[in-house]
């Protein structure tokens, strides 16, 4: 039986659409008006919700949280603050991803890692002696999304936390009379902040939030407008970019956080951080044995506008992303990676993608081909490797 | 991409400059959108190039203006699809904070109190055609693809000069050529489509489509706009077709807000313009450009000061740039004819309103979003023609037709927290009133369209906080388009292509070396499309080669 989040009955309310996917057996909407990219547009310019709620949360308390999570995740998280918050990724003991999630560090010895998928199982079996409590408090919370310019002012009108909180900081607040914690964090690569929120507090404090935006024009997004969204900000996605190594069926499938483009992530590894998957990180990092390369593409756009109007279509501008991969090739032909992520982006006005290529490729401002299909034949256009993310507006990391 | 707020005026650092005693290799007289595309092009290519504004702010018939505190009315233009993608690529204008914001809706009351309302999923939209007319349903996808096949057809003759019939050398022989093998190329049934909307009226070709007056209606009201036609006029399905050349996005004939107004596009273009290079001067009118020996040396201002130049160009309409900013007498007659002919007649004005909520249609209680997007009052036919009627005998409409547009829902930047602006374009408001002038009709006038407003909106008139009407003679005052006409022009197949803004002269050059015109009144025309300064410029740039 498939579940509804804490928000849904208020924000089954504001969709006319009806459109459904199922996210880990939750209701989630794929958008709520027929125009997803007018709901995009409310996080570029406005302001708007998302559900995200049906993530994963555990809570991790006791005096060895830290040591613990220093030993499971791939983020240093050593120097994790209080009222600080890391997105970071988990890799299984030959070094491939398997997950990826954010970790809030609510006190000293009391943590919440939310996960796209299930993880409790992975995560007690490294428990070993550590002190440590280990929580699904998955169905105790909601969490609301709100992103966009307009997003600390639609909190400012409730709380006086947000205005505070530089990217990545969490704080407890108080919301339409619940105990709420509020973090600057999301995926939309905008200005944006999520909500943490009680269960049974959940249509309060949604009530409220909509009541602060309607002057703004707030509106909820969906799936769709979100998939767009964190295409132009970089940010990869499970079973898109990448399969949970534990359950894929071939190392083709697999990727190590270097490959996924996270080698930020692995500062202290070739000194001797240790977590799980660590070793064969640092021989992958030594040897450089890394098979690609995660990069950003830009479709060349007299490329794409020639090849269709000399097939007598017209050139197709379709921000709903691709639902495959597309190969990438060299000037000779030979395939040399895979986009998996492409679209075509609203604000950039150009075709942008997510791709994977031979490390010596990544080079930013490397020309490729990339694999399209023009009235049933197999065809080509140039594009071009660009750093990610493709947009990262100031106020993203500004304060506000 | 830039944030910089949109209002903000282009910097104008050169105050302290003594522009006059520099050498520039071109100068664009005019800083409406024309303008300062070329003046982008022409320093993008290297040339040092000076842009010569009139007013205080750029943007022409373009422009935002924060007529009381965080109310940005968009005065003139409002909307955003002509604009051709090259310019978008070429002039990096996304660095430069260009976006268009997707209308998401498209709005007709049927003037019963019921309703059509449009939106970005097909089969939705089939079916709001339905519930008033199940004939219409599949006359609707037929409709949008026909006319989408010629505006394929006719792009190419958008996307470049048009060749000279009466040139001589062998490069005029190679475009008319050109041009014979594309049209050559044409299906027959698209060229007949093509035919009948560039010849015909907008009526006559919906009505081949849709039964149903009200769908009817609504398909018709992009082929009045801006021109003293009614949709039951011949000429009014070119006008039509014009207004589906553009794009959105890749979706033909479809519309955006760019944010902070057609203004905040023109400030994106200053801003481009002088990143690679261009200086613009504002509050510099133009009186005269110089000529010696049949070529231009510079311009004049209208306090003296004068500016040297090989180039000049011209993105003014054709009346001023062939008979006011020269003498016409170094001309020759046939120009001159031929620029005294064309007919400009302006027969559009804007109510602007800042409003303190959001309207109610009563059919649509508690919704937003039918906001979102073009609100077009005109509910049939018979309805715009007969607004039409009264501009024949020099007075304006009684019940005017309107096209509104409360921005502020898609682009809240526009007003403060839950006010709104609402522009509506109305028509028709001859430049000539028979029998009294508008300053003594302005608020009159001003009611009537309100009048209309009320109609539909009841208690509309309780929600205004402010109101602006801009007559014909205020666009004409304001832009410099001659009578107050939109396009710089009117939209007439005798003023189109081959001969606009004259036969012998549709390719941007004038009889005078090194003086060229970039304007609306040049092809393809007017709205805000970038296009005439585009081909001018490349007109200008192989000319020097
Ligand atoms: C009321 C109205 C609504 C419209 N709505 C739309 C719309 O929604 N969408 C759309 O696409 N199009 C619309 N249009 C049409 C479109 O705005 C115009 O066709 C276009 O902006 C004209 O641009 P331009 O650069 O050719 O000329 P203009 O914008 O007229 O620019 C000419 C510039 O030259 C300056 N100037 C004039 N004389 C001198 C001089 N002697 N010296 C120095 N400077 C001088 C003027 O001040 C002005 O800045 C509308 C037009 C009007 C008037």
């Amino acid at each position: 039986m498939v579940a509804t989040t804490p928000f849904h009955d208020r924000l089954s309310e504001l969709n006319d659409q009806r459109l459904y996917t199922h996210w880990q057996g939750h209701l989630s909407a794929l958008r709520y008006t027929h125009a997803p990219k007018h709901e995009y547009f409310a996080v570029r310019h406005g302001v708007g919700v998302f559900d995200t709620s049906p993530l994963y949360k555990y809570r991790i308390t006791g005096p060895d949280a830290e040591r613990f999570l220093s030993g499971v995740l791939v983020r240093d998280v050593s120097d994790l603050r209080e009222g600080r918050a890391a997105y970071t990724l988990w890799c299984d003991d030959r070094g491939f991803v398997m997950e990826d999630g954010v970790l809030f560090r609510h006190g000293a010895e009391d943590l919440v890692l939310t996960s796209a998928r299930p993880a409790l199982a992975w995560l007690t079996a490294h428990r070993g002696p550590l002190k440590v409590g280990l929580e699904d408090e998955t169905d105790a919370y909601g969490i609301l999304a709100v992103q966009g310019p307009r997003s600390v002012r639609v909190l400012g009108a409730l709380t006086a936390a947000a205005d505070h909180l530089r990217r990545f900081d969490l704080a407890p607040t108080t919301i339409a009379g619940a105990e709420v914690t509020v973090s600057r964090t999301g995926f939309t690569g905008d200005l944006g902040y999520e909500l943490t929120v009680p269960r049974r507090n959940c249509l309060d404090v949604l009530d409220a939030i909509l009541e602060a935006g309607r002057d703004h024009q707030l509106r909820p997004f969906g799936e769709e407008a979100l998939d767009m969204l964190r295409i132009e900000a970089g940010l990869p996605l499970v079973d898109v970019e990448w399969t949970d190594s534990t359950l894929a069926w071939s190392d083709e499938q697999r990727v190590t956080p270097t490959e996924l483009g996270m080698g930020w992530m692995l500062r202290g590894v070739r000194e001797g951080r240790r977590f799980v998957g660590s070793d064969a990180i640092r021989r992958e990092l030594e040897t450089g044995s890394s098979r690609w390369a995660t990069t950003g593409i830009v479709v060349d756009w007299r490329a794409w506008d020639r090849l269709h109007r000399d097939a007598g279509l017209l050139p197709t501008k379709d921000e709903h992303p691709l639902g495959w991969e597309s190969w990438l090739r060299d000037d000779s032909g030979e395939q040399v990676g895979y986009a998996t992520s492409v679209m075509y982006s609203p604000v950039l006005q150009r075709h942008i993608g997510i791709a994977r290529v031979r490390p010596r490729l990544a080079e930013p401002g490397t020309g490729l081909h990339l694999e399209t299909t023009v009235l049933h034949r197999t065809a080509t256009v140039a594009c071009q490797t660009v750093p990610l993310p493709h947009f990262a507006p100031q106020r993203r990391s500004a304060m506000p | 991409m830039s944030e910089t707020p949109v209002s903000e005026t282009a910097v104008n650092e050169n105050q302290s400059r003594d522009l006059a005693s520099e050498h520039w290799d071109a100068i664009v007289v005019g800083g409406g959108h024309n303008g300062l595309t070329a003046a982008a092009y022409l320093a993008k290519s290297g040339m040092r190039t000076l842009v010569l504004e009139q007013r205080h702010l750029v943007g022409g018939a373009a422009i935002t203006e924060e007529l009381r505190p965080g109310f940005s009315f968009t005065t003139f233009s409002y909307a955003l699809s002509l604009l051709r993608p090259e310019i978008i690529h070429e002039l990096d204008l996304v660095e430069h904070g260009f976006m268009p914001l997707m209308m998401p809706s498209s709005f007709h009351p049927t003037g019963d109190g019921d309703y059509l309302l449009f939106g970005d999923d097909t089969d939705q939209n089939v079916q709001m055609i339905r519930r008033h007319s199940r004939h219409d349903a599949d006359a609707y996808l037929r409709f949008n693809h026909d006319v989408d096949e010629v505006v394929q057809a006719v792009q190419p003759l958008f996307d470049n000069a048009p060749p000279d019939l009466w040139g001589t050398d062998p490069q005029d022989e190679a475009d008319v050529a050109w041009l014979l093998g594309h049209l050559r190329g044409i299906d027959k049934r698209v060229m007949h489509n093509a035919v009948r909307l560039l010849t015909g009226s907008a009526a006559d070709f919906v009505e081949d489509y849709f039964e149903h007056p009200a769908i009817a209606g609504y398909h018709i009201s992009s082929g009045v706009i801006g021109s003293k036609v009614g949709p039951m006029s011949p000429g009014s399905g070119l006008v039509m077709l014009f207004h589906k050349m553009g794009e959105h996005d890749g979706h033909l004939g479809s519309w955006a807000f760019h944010r902070g107004g057609n203004g905040g596009f023109t400030q994106v273009l200053a801003r481009a313009a002088q990143a690679f290079g261009a200086t613009i001067r504002l509050e510099s009118p133009v009186e005269a450009v110089l000529t010696r020996d049949g070529r231009t040396t510079g311009v004049a201002l209208q306090d003296g000061t004068e500016f040297s130049a090989p180039v000049v160009v011209s993105a003014l309409d054709a009346r001023r740039t062939f008979t006011q900013l020269v003498d016409p007498r170094e001309l020759p007659d046939d120009l001159v004819d031929a620029v005294r002919r064309t007919k400009y007649r302006g027969v559009s004005s804007k109510v602007n309103f800042a409003l303190d909520t959001l309207p109610t249609f009563p059919a649509l209680p508690d919704s937003v979003d039918h906001f979102g997007g073009f609100i077009n009052i005109g509910p049939t036919i018979e309805y715009v023609e007969r607004a039409f009627d009264a501009s024949k005998y020099g007075w304006y409409s009684e019940r005017p037709y309107i096209d509104a547009a409360i921005q502020s829902v898609v682009d809240p930047d526009m007003a403060p927290p839950g006010k709104h602006v609402m522009s509506c374009f109305v028509q028709y408001a001859p430049y000539e009133l028979r029998g009294s002038d508008w300053e003594s009709e302005r608020e009159r006038f001003g009611d009537t369209a309100q009048a209309v407003l009320e109609e539909h909106f009841p208690g509309f008139g309780d929600l205004v906080l402010q109101r602006e009407v801009v007559t014909p003679v205020d666009i004409e005052t304001h832009t410099g388009l001659t009578e107050g006409n939109i396009f710089a022009g009117e939209f007439l197949a005798p003023q189109m292509y081959f001969f606009r803004p004259a036969p012998g002269w549709s390719r941007y050059a004038t009889p005078i070396d090194g003086y060229y015109q970039c304007g609306s009144g040049t092809h393809p025309g007017g709205c805000v499309m970038g296009s005439p300064a585009r081909l001018a410029v490349q007109r200008i740039l192989n000319d020097r080669r």
